[in-house]
């Protein structure tokens, strides 16, 4: 040993802890916000490599005060922020309707995307017809802002009742619809992060002009499936939109622990020699024009982006979960980037599209509108009054034809 | 009920001019008839682009159909099936190759949560028309990471179809039944018999495929049936039920004891063919199982139960299993491990004789 060296300390552990807990209000300075209009807008071919900065700065177009400035400012009219704040405001509704019939137990379960509602709405409008998201079970949004999925089918999915279009065997909000460009919903994490690759593989192999949108919570960017899913896109140039929504939190486990502390999310793209953009998810506005961006890239063979949405989980992650265990219960409302709803709603009003009046009459007609399916879809049952769907359609689609075994077994439960 | 010859010599009338193939050449031609046949099928695994795989199964392919339809994947097995997942959603029908059935564990939970149950849990809106192949099986001296069968964790797995076949006609048969088949498929392929069938005589030269009618396979397109059992050999006294390698070493252990045992190619795993099994079993009234794969929990567990199920006042005997040990698989102690014809062909005469 070389007598010069000091002498050496203990190792310690790192556990990264968050700023916030009950009762100890969180220091957000860790969430490095670019001031709206600041960040550049490249070009859409613009190689990975001159992403680097994008990746650690936050693309924002409203301002406090609610104007839309910078080089991110989308090409939308007010008919289109109108029907992207409807739409925001009716999967707010929903969730909340939803909230309330688990308490009283039509429902076993639910996961509400308070707070996030931006990022999944904006996103739809900048997909074409024939692309397919690969959803988590946070983005009821893509289904709710459109015309084509009926409340009643969701509802009806998440009572598991006699109409429900996955026969009872998903748990709630589990939502399949290929019609819509909506995969099916898995309970494994991150796996739905590399088959949105290898959709978007199929559709370049095939010549075709969709591409795929994949998504990914802050907390499962720790799966292996993520880091496969950013080497597939990269190796194969995969059209592909890969997006990682940062609410801050993995049930109870603060981002740090999954892998943010003092680095993004998008810096993980970069480094994987993915376009990488980092924005903020409560601004309507900079999520289509983000979305727009990545979707004309992937659509024009130039490669994935990986996007980075900062947002906040307003609510608990799901109605099995207290977030008062784990951090201050006004947490939502110190978080720096605020409420989308609001903001965009604040927006629409500077524009003179929008007034206060118009707001609380939209909401009374997306309550009504949300009360009157969930009648609906109460009249095909719920888990109260056992009105579910057949016990011998749990041996169907098991396989396309069923085996000898499940009929025998069919046929040993009596159904 | 024909024999195993028989239905071959069968095959051979209906499908066309043949040509003497290895397993690895059969599994090839069916690869290309169906690369042929239908844009939607892609194959692609590590190595198995430019360089053709590490055993030649995709030698050409890639030559031949281009790098989109065959291609080089990264070192990532979670990452190969699931982009084949995504693919399959898409429309498209492809096969993904592990370079050895030791290695699919990493690609565990796009398998099992993922390909077996996507039809299920979307009530059909979304399928996984795939083929995972995974070259299976010891007796190569390749040590604890080159020689496992780990057909018993697929068979487990509700939605998957497990086979895996025992000589080139099925060989091709089947991948291509596998290839055609809206359901996932794992298909083992037991890499002992690539080149030539084994008996377990591990003194003796090896044989190859080119001396065994077996090797005479269809050019063309033909299919051998999933959940179809075939009757290898025809026999009176014991019924065993077996597949892969294993056919080949109870076949031999049955020439060498002199019991006119029935040995069972199985062929498909699971779903398997219960009709073929519980005739032959209530013709014999004795049973015998066997595989190379560890014994505890081991798919013969599967097979045991069910013959005890559905045979029971047929049976004069208790039924049998001759497995690997309950231990990874050993490198210097090959053979000890391996259940070769001597371990086999005791299990027969405790069989006949209890």
């Amino acid at each position: 040993m070389d007598q010069q060296q000091p002498p050496a300390t203990p190792l310690q552990l790192h556990v990264p802890e968050p700023t916030g807990r009950p009762g100890v209000a969180t220091d957000f300075s860790f969430l490095h916000v670019s001031p709206a209009g600041e960040v550049r807008r490249p070009p859409v071919d613009t190689p990975h490599s001159e992403t680097q900065d994008l990746a650690y700065a936050l693309i924002r177009v409203l301002d406090e005060q609610g104007r839309a400035v910078g080089p991110w400012v989308p090409d939308l009219d007010a008919v289109q922020l109108r029907r992207g704040l409807r739409a925001m405001m009716k999967t707010r509704i929903f969730d909340a309707r939803m909230l309330i019939a688990q308490r009283q137990k039509k429902l076993s379960f639910y996961m509400q995307c308070l707070g996030e509602e931006a990022i999944a709405v904006a996103h739809s409008l900048a997909l074409k017809a024939g692309d397919m998201c690969f959803p988590t079970y946070r983005q009821q949004g893509l289904l709710l802002a459109r015309d084509d999925v009926s409340m009643v089918e969701m509802m009806c999915q998440l009572m598991s009742n006699e109409r429900d279009p996955l026969k009872g065997r998903q748990l709630p909000v589990m939502y399949s619809y290929k019609r819509a460009g909506f995969f099916t919903i898995s309970g494994n994490l991150a796996t739905q992060f590399i088959q949105s690759v290898g959709w978007a593989m199929a559709s370049a192999i095939k010549g075709d002009t969709k591409i795929a949108s994949g998504w990914i919570g802050d907390g499962s960017t720790a799966e292996s499936d993520f880091h496969t899913a950013l080497t597939f896109a990269h190796v194969y140039r995969a059209p592909v939109i890969l997006n990682v929504v940062n609410n801050q939190w993995a049930i109870s486990t603060f981002q740090a622990i999954a892998g943010g502390e003092s680095t993004t999310f998008a810096a993980k793209g970069v480094g994987c020699g993915i376009a990488s953009l980092r924005v903020d998810g409560n601004d309507f506005l900079a999520v289509y024009a983000a979305s727009v961006w990545a979707a004309e890239r992937a659509r024009r063979n130039l490669g994935p982006t990986l996007i980075e949405w900062v947002t906040y989980r307003a609510g608990p992650h799901s109605t099995s979960d207290d977030p008062s265990k784990y951090r201050p219960a006004d947490d939502w409302q110190r978080f720096p980037l605020g409420d989308p709803i609001e903001r965009l709603k604040v927006h629409l009003i500077g524009l003179g599209e929008w007034s206060p009046a118009q707001h609380e009459q939209a909401r009374k007609e997306l309550e009504a509108e949300v009360a009157a399916a969930q009648k609906e879809a109460e009249s095909h049952g719920s888990l109260l009054d056992g009105h579910i769907p057949s016990a011998a359609s749990m041996f169907e689609d098991v396989y396309r034809d069923m085996p000898w075994h499940l009929r025998e077994q069919r046929q040993q439960l009596g159904v | 009920m024909l024999t195993r010859t028989e239905q071959a010599k069968l095959a051979l009338a209906e499908a066309g001019p043949t040509q003497p193939m290895t397993m690895i050449q059969a599994l090839r031609s069916a690869l290309d008839v169906t690369m042929a046949r239908d844009d939607n099928v892609v194959v692609f695994g590590e190595d198995v682009g430019y360089f053709g795989g590490v055993f030649r199964v995709t030698e050409g392919l890639q030559q031949k159909y281009g790098k989109s339809r065959c291609f080089d994947a990264p070192i990532n097995e979670g990452g190969i099936v699931g982009a084949a997942i995504g693919m399959g959603a898409y429309g498209l029908r492809p096969i993904v190759e592990i370079q050895f059935a030791d290695y699919f564990y990493p690609a565990a939970d796009q398998i099992i949560s993922e390909a077996a149950r996507l039809r299920f849990r979307s009530a059909g809106d979304f399928t996984a028309p795939i083929t995972i192949r995974m070259p299976c099986g010891g007796g190569i001296y390749g040590g604890q990471t080159h020689s496992q069968s780990p057909e018993a964790i697929f068979t487990h797995v509700c939605g998957l179809r497990t086979v895996m076949p025992s000589n080139p006609i099925d060989a091709k048969g089947l991948l291509i039944s596998a290839i055609e088949c809206d359901d996932p498929v794992i298909f083992l392929e037991p890499k002992r018999l690539y080149n030539g069938p084994f008996d377990g005589h591990h003194d003796r030269p090896v044989v190859p495929w080119s001396k065994h009618e077996l090797c005479n396979v269809p050019e063309g397109h033909y299919t051998t049936p999933l959940e179809s059992a075939a009757v290898f050999r025809s026999g009176a006294a014991l019924t065993v039920l077996t597949y892969g390698t294993m056919v080949w070493v109870s076949a031999c252990a049955a020439a060498e004891t002199g019991i006119d045992a029935e040995i069972i190619d199985l062929r498909s795993l699971w779903p398997l063919d219960i009709q073929t099994i519980e005739a032959s079993v209530k013709k014999t009234g004795r049973c015998v199982v066997v595989h190379e794969a560890t014994r505890t929990c081991g798919f013969g567990a599967e097979l045991a139960s069910m013959v005890q199920e559905r045979c029971f006042y047929h049976l004069e005997a208790p039924i049998e299993r001759v497995t690997g040990w309950d231990t990874p698989y050993p490198h210097a102690q090959e053979w000890a491990y391996f259940p070769g014809p001597e371990r086999v062909g005791a299990a027969f005469k405790r069989a006949v004789e209890a």
